[in-house]
């Protein structure tokens, strides 16, 4: 004798429902991601609101003041040419800002079509792609970015192009690797099976797939920029004076850092902290979307 | 006459401290091994079978897992042994052998060298001498050309040879209970039935008694003499092999014999699908009140979505339903 | 295995096909008369008129490119514009300084860094591992050459224990070698902590423990031989980024190595230096990569029974 019977399910705590707010959830758990992303905010916001915060010009020299300590009243103190180092490092941050995005987007731009074109299509196209994409990587990163100055100069823009062709093997190296993982999965086989055109496949289930590996990449390749930028800038070869450029500041405040240390100290903490940032934060994000590379 | 027990697990439960709250795997398990005998533990996937044997021998790591009960063998508690007590006894007394021999077997190194490191670390022998040994086990595995096999690496054999190699290190210092997680599960059918064959012929050679734990109740039918029917963390059923093949009394282990084709079934019963237990088992995490089983159970009654169901024994059997209590 | 070994050999070739030929243009992408340009800013018109018929360039580029091969070959990298000197002379007397500072760089971070991996492994989410994995965080954050300065402040300025830059006794290599060996310390942790994790989570390690082996042995002789082949990989490719890390620090301490010589020639507009030493760095990465293979097969038995 069986009557219908509903199923009493005891209940644990359950995790939210859509994906997007899982994910989120599991970002907001890991304090380390949290910190990376809130030293990111207070990047971007001194970037944005530089002259709000600082009014008077990072680039005017008064030469009154040069190496002067850091005080109360000046926290940084003075660089060679007088000028307040916490103006400059403010500044900087609008500079070594547009480095990081230029360079991922040089990056991006170049190597994500290059990557999908290799990975997807393979052949011919995909051997002399990687033939390329090997010599590149045949320099170590640095390396490359500095032979490019050498033959573009130097500058801002050279060296976002620079930096930025230097990350593009490594993209066209992950988008590829991805593409092919994708590429021999049934879904797409099945697409095309029913006609569907190459472009449309690429763009409607590579891509997406290829997303989670390029956002963790971007923002690891952003951090890695700029300590790419500011070893240019270190070495004279990058961003020139007056721009206050971390890096060069750093090469500038070099050659008193017997006397006046701090010239060189700061910018350089500058550095590492918006680093420190795109790092854990890319670490977050890896952690949440691809627990696989967990590190 | 009542056997002693050679094993004797009494109340075991293992949880695990997860995210999302604690999951308990194994509810309250009660088992005994008797000597030479083949106890059979069958289950579905997630019912919590490979977990009681990972508990036996403690393999679980401890900071998500927590287990409590009782494990008795060869008059001590196993749970309440430090590590060390436990390591002499892993691989010596008690071995165990899993499901994928391919993964299970270390791959860089040779085949020669895991079974004699056991060797060498419970017999307390010289390298030499344990080398020998292993090639002596393989050999009683038939694997063709010992001496030189052992001086071989996982990847160069095949599947069969690589149970057998698992079968062989596992049996090296002659444990008395051999706990067997899917042995065959992984290999061609051609292949199960040697190894099975192998697998008898050993245990009366060895006198070494057997945990045959699997999904597949023709294994369970050829090899076992009793068996345990496993549910969602607890025993449902218990019983020798003839009784629980010919007379199953709990509705989940009717189903799962029900559930095996075999040929003539469609003249012979008229149904023209394969008969299966409806819907799927449900996540631990949302257990259903009362009896387990209850939101599959085609004699559902009323009282077993409010209260689990009493343990009960009839004839030598245990079954925990209310159909029979 | 010969099979592997020849494979690697083969996919090498076209790189260094691909290197000379990158360099190869590199020097005719500039702006104005590539004779000009390597013959230097102090030189005559004739100077450059017969630069220019020296190298060729009044030849078609195939031409071109087929001298510069075959120059390459005889390890004729040109001659400095600005002293005049042939450039792997140049090269050569610098290099042992820099493969110098490489070698102690990846001893020191190996030395560090591998334990430290394994000690993270095998205690995750203790106060050790988040100290360890928060120091490597820190390590590849930091800009080498503002560490190799701070490092520079504390001991030299402040504390007057170590010298602050230049070669001369084994105090000189302190600094420079803990300074490059920092970044490259933070991925060895990092990959040695990912790679025993993953070596201690498979069921082979389980195998082993079930056997009753010490958990020493368990890590030691079970998963750390199988959790090396991808570090070991690691470790090679580091290699190759520590001679670009090495542009950096040696400028910082006045480290006669090839790093300093490039940076100098990219001041000084030496193209003739700029393109040799960039492509025996290249070359360098080259054959690190392939020895690294190499081993990686020695070691993988996969491999080498195959």
């Amino acid at each position: 004798m069986t009557e219908t019977i509903q199923p009493q399910a005891r209940k644990t705590q359950r995790s939210a429902d859509s994906r997007l707010k899982r994910n989120w959830a599991k970002l907001r758990r890991n304090k380390a991601a949290l910190f990376g992303g809130s030293l990111i905010l207070i990047y971007l916001i001194t970037a944005l609101l530089a002259p709000v915060i600082f009014p008077s010009s990072p680039s005017a020299p008064n030469l009154s003041r040069a190496l002067e300590r850091p005080s109360i009243g000046n926290p940084l103190g003075m660089d060679e040419l007088g000028r307040s180092i916490l103006g400059r490092v403010i500044y900087g941050s609008r500079i070594s800002l547009l480095i990081a995005i230029g360079v991922v987007f040089v990056g991006l731009l170049v190597g994500v079509p290059l990557g999908l074109v290799s990975g997807y299509y393979g052949g011919k196209v995909d051997f002399s792609i990687q033939r390329v994409t090997d010599t590149l990587l045949a320099f170590p990163g640095f390396l490359l970015a500095l032979a490019l100055v050498a033959v573009l100069g130097v500058g801002l823009k050279n060296t976002i192009i620079s930096v930025g062709i230097s990350m593009v093997p490594i993209y066209i190296r992950l988008v590829r690797g991805c593409a092919l993982s994708v590429r021999e999965q049934t879904y797409v086989e099945a697409a095309r099976a029913v006609g569907t055109r190459d472009r449309t496949i690429l763009l409607r289930h590579i891509l997406p797939n290829v997303m989670v590996p390029i956002t963790i990449q971007t923002s690891l390749g952003m951090g890695m920029g700029i300590l790419s930028a500011a070893g240019l800038g270190f070495l004279g070869l990058g961003v020139q004076p007056p721009t206050p450029e971390w890096g060069a500041m750093l090469g500038s405040g070099r050659a008193y850092l017997f006397h006046a240390p701090h010239v060189a100290t700061f910018p350089g903490i500058a550095i590492f902290l918006a680093v420190l940032g795109f790092n854990l934060a890319g670490d977050g994000l890896r952690d949440v979307l691809d627990p696989r590379f967990r590190l | 006459m009542k056997q002693e027990s050679l094993l004797s697990i009494k109340n075991l439960r293992t949880r695990f401290h997860i995210y999302e709250g604690m999951v308990t795997a194994v509810d309250g398990v009660n088992l005994d091994v008797h000597r030479g005998e083949t106890l059979g533990v069958v289950g579905e996937s997630g019912c919590g079978k490979s977990v009681t044997a990972l508990s036996i021998l403690r393999l679980l790591a401890s900071p998500p897992a927590e287990i409590q009960g009782e494990i008795l063998f060869g008059g001590s508690n196993l749970l309440e042994l430090n590590l060390d007590e436990i390591r002499r006894i892993r691989g010596n007394a008690i071995s165990m052998i899993f499901q994928e021999p391919m993964t299970s077997l270390n791959p860089v190194l040779t085949i020669g060298e895991q079974i004699s490191e056991a060797i060498r670390l419970h017999q307390g022998v010289a390298r030499q001498e344990a080398w020998s040994k292993a090639v002596e086990m393989l050999q009683m595995v038939q694997i063709p050309s010992p001496k030189m096999r052992a001086h071989e690496y996982p990847h160069q054999l095949s599947g069969g040879m690589r149970q057998r190699a698992m079968i062989a290190m596992a049996l090296s210092c002659r444990p008395r209970l051999l706990l067997a997680d899917e042995p065959t599960t992984a290999l061609d059918v051609t292949i199960q039935a040697q190894i099975v064959d192998l697998m008898e012929r050993l245990k009366e050679e060895f006198r070494t008694s057997i945990v045959l734990i699997t999904h597949n109740l023709g294994l369970i039918a050829e090899m076992a003499k009793r068996v345990l029917v496993m549910y969602m963390g607890k025993v449902v059923e218990e019983a020798s092999v003839e009784d629980l093949f010919q007379e199953p009394l709990h509705p989940y282990t009717q189903g799962l014999l029900e559930s095996i084709p075999w040929i003539g079934k469609k003249l012979k019963t008229g149904r023209k699908q394969l008969q299966e237990i409806p819907g799927i088992v449900p996540s631990l995490l949302e257990m259903p009140e009362g009896c387990r089983f209850h939101p599959r159970c085609s004699r559902v009654m009323n009282i077993c979505s409010k209260e689990e169901p009493p343990l009960v024994q009839k004839d030598g059997r245990r079954v925990l339903c209310w159909l029979w209590a | 295995m010969l099979q592997y070994v020849l494979k690697r050999l083969l996919s090498a070739i076209p790189v260094l096909f691909g290197i000379s030929l990158l360099l190869f243009f590199m020097l005719r992408m500039l702006p104005g008369d590539p004779a000009q340009v390597l013959a230097g800013q102090m030189a005559s018109s004739e100077d450059i008129k017969l630069i220019r018929h020296q190298l060729g360039l009044d030849q078609p580029i195939f031409v071109q490119y087929g001298i510069f091969l075959s120059r390459l070959a005889k390890f004729d990298l040109g001659r400095s514009a600005r002293t005049q000197s042939p450039v792997i002379k140049e090269v050569w007397a610098r290099l042992p300084n820099t493969m110098l500072l490489a070698v102690a760089a990846i001893t020191l971070a190996c030395l560090f860094g591998i334990p430290a991996g394994i000690i993270s492994a095998t205690r995750p989410y203790t106060w050790i591992d988040y100290l360890f994995t928060s120091m490597a965080l820190f390590g590849i954050s930091m800009p080498v050459f503002w560490l190799g300065l701070m490092l520079v402040v504390i001991f030299s300025v402040v504390l007057h224990w170590l010298p602050a830059g230049g070669t001369g006794s084994w105090k000189h290599i302190i600094l420079p070698s803990f300074t490059l060996a920092a970044f490259v310390v933070a991925f060895i942790t990092r990959m040695t902590r990912a790679s025993m994790m993953e070596a201690l989570s498979q069921d082979y390690t389980t195998t082993a423990r079930s056997k009753g082996l010490k958990e020493r042995v368990v890590i030691v002789k079970h998963a750390l031989k199988n959790a090396l082949i991808p570090i070991i990989t690691v470790v090679g490719l580091q290699f190759g980024l520590l001679l670009g890390g090495a542009v950096l620090t040696e400028t910082v301490f006045a480290w006669p190595g090839v790093g300093r010589l490039i940076v100098d020639s990219i001041l000084a507009r030496d193209y003739p230096v700029i393109q040799g030493t960039i492509l025996i760095f290249g070359l360098l990465y080259i054959l690190v990569n392939l020895v690294v293979d190499m081993i990686y097969a020695f070691i993988d038995p996969r491999i080498r029974y195959d």
